[in-house]
Parts: structure tokens; C-alpha cells; sequence
């Protein structure tokens, strides 16, 4: 971890800055810090937004001015031990990948050069870590994914991509948690709920938590409630541009 | 339970508070008021919690049928409101008799009008807020975060403090022809833009784009230049002002997105963000940079006014 710099903004807003770039091995520092400015603020934390590199901490300015939050943020970062990895929670996710629910899976076998099986397998065949939540509720933003299925966002998004959708973006993966609009290639389905009320701590995933998927068959994913209607749309050409 | 009926919709009338916070890191928005000066407002003239739940009307169109009497404050934009065909100028409290009608038209100036309720609207708070977040499918009535659909029924359980009348030049909004300034707190990516689009961003009569809703304000002006690197995706704080590549700043607003990749100028001030919120598309604004200090005392000032 280089130097972390503390960046003002907004009147009550502070990002912590703990890396340049995207890499897994950022993780046991961000969940340090996470936890540090958790408790250096206590009660005067309104919302802390962790992502890949940074942490955004949202204050409550009537307990704190911007020096207080700035020197609270100093101290929170003095002496921050890694959080050792396995920590995070191990999640197994079955997934129904066929190009009914998932159309994009033939884009990335053509892109491989192989089967559609094949990209099934190597998307199955290694642990994914959580590396931030965003974009829409339990929605986790995940790596780092084998380089030979990374694949452009879509040129124009989607403007329904089912709820479970798996999906593909660059060099992450994700589950779309509800019904939302969409820009990654989708290669299939599950039927396990990342995000609810009821469900302790709302979403299924959080940052640090590791991921595998397994393949199932269509008979057992409609036996675990999973919802086989074919995804409607049909995404465009994909572009090499950031969607 | 007799409340008000929902007769007319309109477009999109929500339940709303202070917002939703605490589970932003879970990439849940903050929601609330966009506007959460005017809701603060409808409240205190009823005695209640400055951020209780209310209801947000945008543009107009709502029509609501009184199954029982209710005192009531009505702030914010002047929708060309009126009780039983009496205009409803907004800044006001006011009864509403069994069998009445309140009705919302179209703007005559602003956007959103606020209506308050004795302690507030009922409605089950979801994830510690009744927001209605309809992209989330969060807050709201039925919890499911929907507009306001013809049939509903608002309910309140409180009862109305004091008489109290607003004090002068609160409570409704500038008129006509005087200028929109927006307090921005400088920050973020500001140093990677070129001098002279820094120069331009407080200095020019920026448009506010027809791309306006919840989620963000588009303004139309200048071309500004980011030099700085591709960003990798960060949380965003509320106001943030954000350019994408094509140069013309988007400000983020209360359904904005937890994180996102673009660069920023900085973020304005919670108070410009609920000015911000009343203005139609077309509205020229001018950005003006303030020191988080000085923007922090105006902001607490603005609390204190509600006790």
C-alpha cells in the first residue's frame, strides 16, 4: 500500500485513497480500513462507501468539521493491519448457462476460439473475490476473470436483463440481484437470491467474500426456484469503447 | 382507515423523508426529498420532524380526495395547486374539510411541491427509510418503492402542532429573472481539468438540459476538459458534479449511483442540490465555489432554523 491520501469532495464527504489500481490483492487493506474508519467515526458516520481503491466517508457534519473528520481519518489509517484473506464468506452459486437465458455465450466462445462448454468451465473454474457493491442493490463487482473470456460491454445496454442474469464485463463478473437495465454480456442464470429485506445484513455478498460458480442443468435450476424464461432481448455487436 | 384518496396520479408523485442512509456501502442510493429544504419546511410548519415522510409531487397532475378533515402545509414549487378550484399558493398551512378535493396542475414555477401531514405520512420505513426508490423497488406505500397510484390511500397517525406561519422569504422560491448560483465545493478530479475549463465552470450561464430527473441534472454549456488519467470507480457523495467525455457536467442528485468511474469538479452543497431540484429545463444557473467550512456553517444554519 502506497501513502493513502485523504481527498475532500464535498461539504461533507471525504474519499480515502489507498491504491491506484484494481487488484485482488487490495482487498485485505480496504476491509482494514473499512473496519478502522467504522470505528474511528462511530457515531458520527453517516455512510462509508468502499470500492476497488477507495473509501468514501460520508460524515455528520453537525459532529464534525472537515479538520475533525480529516484527523479522524489520519488516525483511523496509523497502523492498519491487513485483514488476513478467509476472513470473507465462501459462496458456491449454481448457474444454468445455456444461451436462452445467457445469449452471449456464443460472442465469448467465438472471441475464445472454443466451445461454449469451454467457456462455461473456465468460468467456473476458479474463486472470484467481491471487490465492491454498487450500481444497484447487492450488486457485486467481481475478479479477477480468466483473460481469455474478457469481453467489452455491450454497445448499447439492455434495457431488461432478468433478475440472477450472470454476466460478464472486461475482466469481471457479476449477478444481476433484480430486474434492472444492463450493458454486460449475460451467459446464464441463477436461482439463488443475492439481495432481499428480510435477509440478514440485505445483500448475499459482500466486499472480500469469495465466489465460484458451478454449472447446473435446466431441471435443477427450475427445481431451486430459478425462473427459465428466455432473456428477451437480444444484445447488439459489442464494442471495444467503456460502456 | 380514512385519509386522503389518491383520485389522479399524475406523473410522479412519491413518499419521501430525509433519505435512506447507512446502506449505501450495499449499493443502495440515499434517496429522500430532492428538494429536502421545501419538505423541511411543510414540516416545521406542522410541528413535525423536519425530515418526516411527506410527499414529493413533481410536475403536477395529482389530484387527492378528502375521505376525513386535515390540517396540512404545502411548500416548494407552485404547481398551480387549489382546494375545491381556490388556488393553494405554496408556503402554507392550511385545513382540508371531509369532501374536498386538492389538486395539482402543472408548473407555474419550480418543479417539486411538498405536501405535509400531522407527524407525518404512515408508511413502513424499508432499510430504516420510507424513500420511494422506484428503481430499487424500495420505500414507499407498499414498500416496493411505486409512484402514487390512483386508489391509494395516505394515512398519518399525529396530530398538528401550533399555528405557525412562515418566516418572510422561506419556504417558496426565488422569483423570475433573479439567478440561479450554485455553492460547489471544489474537490475530487478538479486539479486534472485544463485551467481554462476550470475557469469556465464558474464562470458561464450553464442550461439545465431536458435530461433531468432524480438520479441527475444535465447542463449544457462549454466543453470542459479533463487531462487526468481513466478513473477507476468510486463512491459518489450527493451534488457531485461529474463530466463525462463528451464535457458537459452531469450533478448527481439523490438517486444517483454509489459508485461511478467519471471525473468531478467537486460536489455542490446539499442546500444548491435542493435548489438545484427546483429548477425547469431551460433554467440558466451559475456555479460558485465555496469553502467546505463556510458551506458547513450555512448548512447547520439552515437546521437550526428548525429547531
Amino acid at each position: 500500500m502506497s501513502d493513502p491520501s485523504i481527498e475532500t469532495v464535498g461539504m461533507d464527504s471525504l474519499i480515502v485513497r489507498l491504491f491506484d489500481n484494481i487488484d485482488e490483492e487490495n482487498m485485505p487493506w480496504m476491509l482494514a480500513a473499512d473496519r478502522a474508519l467504522r470505528e474511528a467515526f462511530g457515531e458520527a458516520l453517516i455512510d462509508l462507501v468502499p470500492s476497488y481503491t477507495t473509501l468514501l466517508v460520508h460524515y455528520d457534519i453537525q459532529r464534525l468539521d472537515l479538520q475533525a473528520a480529516r484527523a479522524r481519518v489520519s488516525e483511523a489509517l496509523k497502523g492498519l493491519t491487513p485483514v488476513t484473506s478467509g476472513e470473507g464468506q465462501r459462496h458456491v452459486i449454481p448457474v444454468w448457462y445455456d444461451v436462452s437465458v445467457g445469449p452471449e455465450l456464443e460472442r465469448i466462445a467465438e472471441r475464445l476460439g472454443g466451445s461454449q462448454e469451454d467457456v462455461i468451465a473456465r468460468h467456473c473454474a476458479r474463486d472470484y473475490s467481491v471487490f465492491a457493491l454498487g450500481f444497484a442493490p447487492g450488486y457485486a463487482f467481481m475478479g479477477r476473470l480468466d483473460d481469455a473470456l474478457a469481453t467489452p460491454r455491450l454497445k448499447t445496454p439492455r434495457q431488461k436483463v432478468a433478475a440472477g442474469s450472470v454476466a460478464i464485463a472486461e475482466r469481471q463478473t457479476a449477478v444481476y440481484p433484480t430486474l434492472s437495465p444492463g450493458g454486460w454480456n449475460i451467459v446464464g442464470r441463477t436461482a439463488v437470491a443475492l439481495f432481499g429485506r428480510d435477509r440478514e445484513g440485505y445483500s448475499l455478498f459482500r466486499p472480500g467474500d469469495k465466489v465460484r460458480f458451478e454449472a447446473i442443468s435446466r431441471e435443477a435450476f427450475i427445481e431451486q426456484g430459478g425462473d427459465p424464461t428466455p432473456l428477451a432481448e437480444r444484445g447488439d455487436t459489442p464494442t471495444e469503447a467503456q460502456a | 382507515m380514512k385519509g386522503l384518496i389518491v383520485e389522479r396520479a399524475g406523473p410522479l408523485a412519491l413518499i419521501q423523508d430525509g433519505g435512506r442512509f447507512g446502506v449505501r456501502h450495499l449499493g443502495v442510493t440515499q434517496g429522500g426529498a430532492a428538494d429536502w429544504v421545501s419538505l423541511g419546511w411543510a414540516n416545521w410548519l406542522l410541528g413535525n420532524a423536519p425530515q418526516a415522510p411527506g410527499v414529493e409531487i413533481t410536475v403536477g397532475g395529482l389530484t387527492l380526495y378528502a375521505e376525513a378533515p386535515a390540517t396540512l402545509a404545502l411548500t416548494g414549487a407552485d404547481l398551480g395547486a387549489t382546494l375545491d378550484d381556490e388556488p393553494l399558493v405554496p408556503g402554507c398551512r392550511f385545513t382540508i374539510a371531509a369532501g374536498q378535493r386538492l389538486a395539482f396542475e402543472s408548473p407555474r414555477a419550480g418543479l417539486r411541491a411538498y405536501l405535509a401531514f400531522p407527524g407525518g405520512l404512515d408508511a413502513t420505513p424499508v432499510l430504516g427509510s420510507v424513500a420511494s426508490t422506484v428503481r430499487e423497488s424500495l420505500g414507499g406505500l407498499d414498500g416496493q418503492g411505486r409512484v402514487l397510484t390512483e386508489g391509494d390511500c395516505l394515512t398519518w397517525s399525529g396530530g398538528a402542532g401550533p399555528e405557525r406561519t412562515l418566516p418572510s422569504g422561506v419556504g417558496t422560491l426565488p422569483g423570475d429573472g433573479e439567478r440561479v448560483t450554485l455553492a460547489l465545493v471544489g474537490g475530487a478530479q478538479i486539479a486534472d481539468f485544463s485551467g481554462t475549463s476550470v475557469f469556465e465552470a464558474f464562470n458561464t450561464a450553464w442550461t439545465i438540459d431536458q435530461r433531468t430527473d432524480r438520479m441527475g441534472v444535465r447542463l449544457t454549456g462549454p466543453e470542459l476538459h479533463y487531462q487526468g488519467e481513466g478513473m477507476v470507480s468510486e463512491g459518489i457523495p450527493l451534488g457531485a458534479v461529474q463530466v463525462p467525455a463528451d464535457g458537459q457536467p452531469i450533478i448527481l442528485l439523490n438517486d444517483r449511483q454509489t459508485i461511478g468511474g467519471y471525473p468531478r469538479l467537486g460536489a455542490l452543497t446539499p442546500l444548491a442540490c435542493s435548489r438545484l431540484a427546483q429548477c425547469q429545463p431551460g433554467t440558466e444557473v451559475w456555479l460558485t465555489p465555496v469553502a467546505a467550512g463556510q458551506a458547513r456553517d450555512v448548512h447547520l444554519r439552515q437546521l437550526a432554523c428548525w429547531g
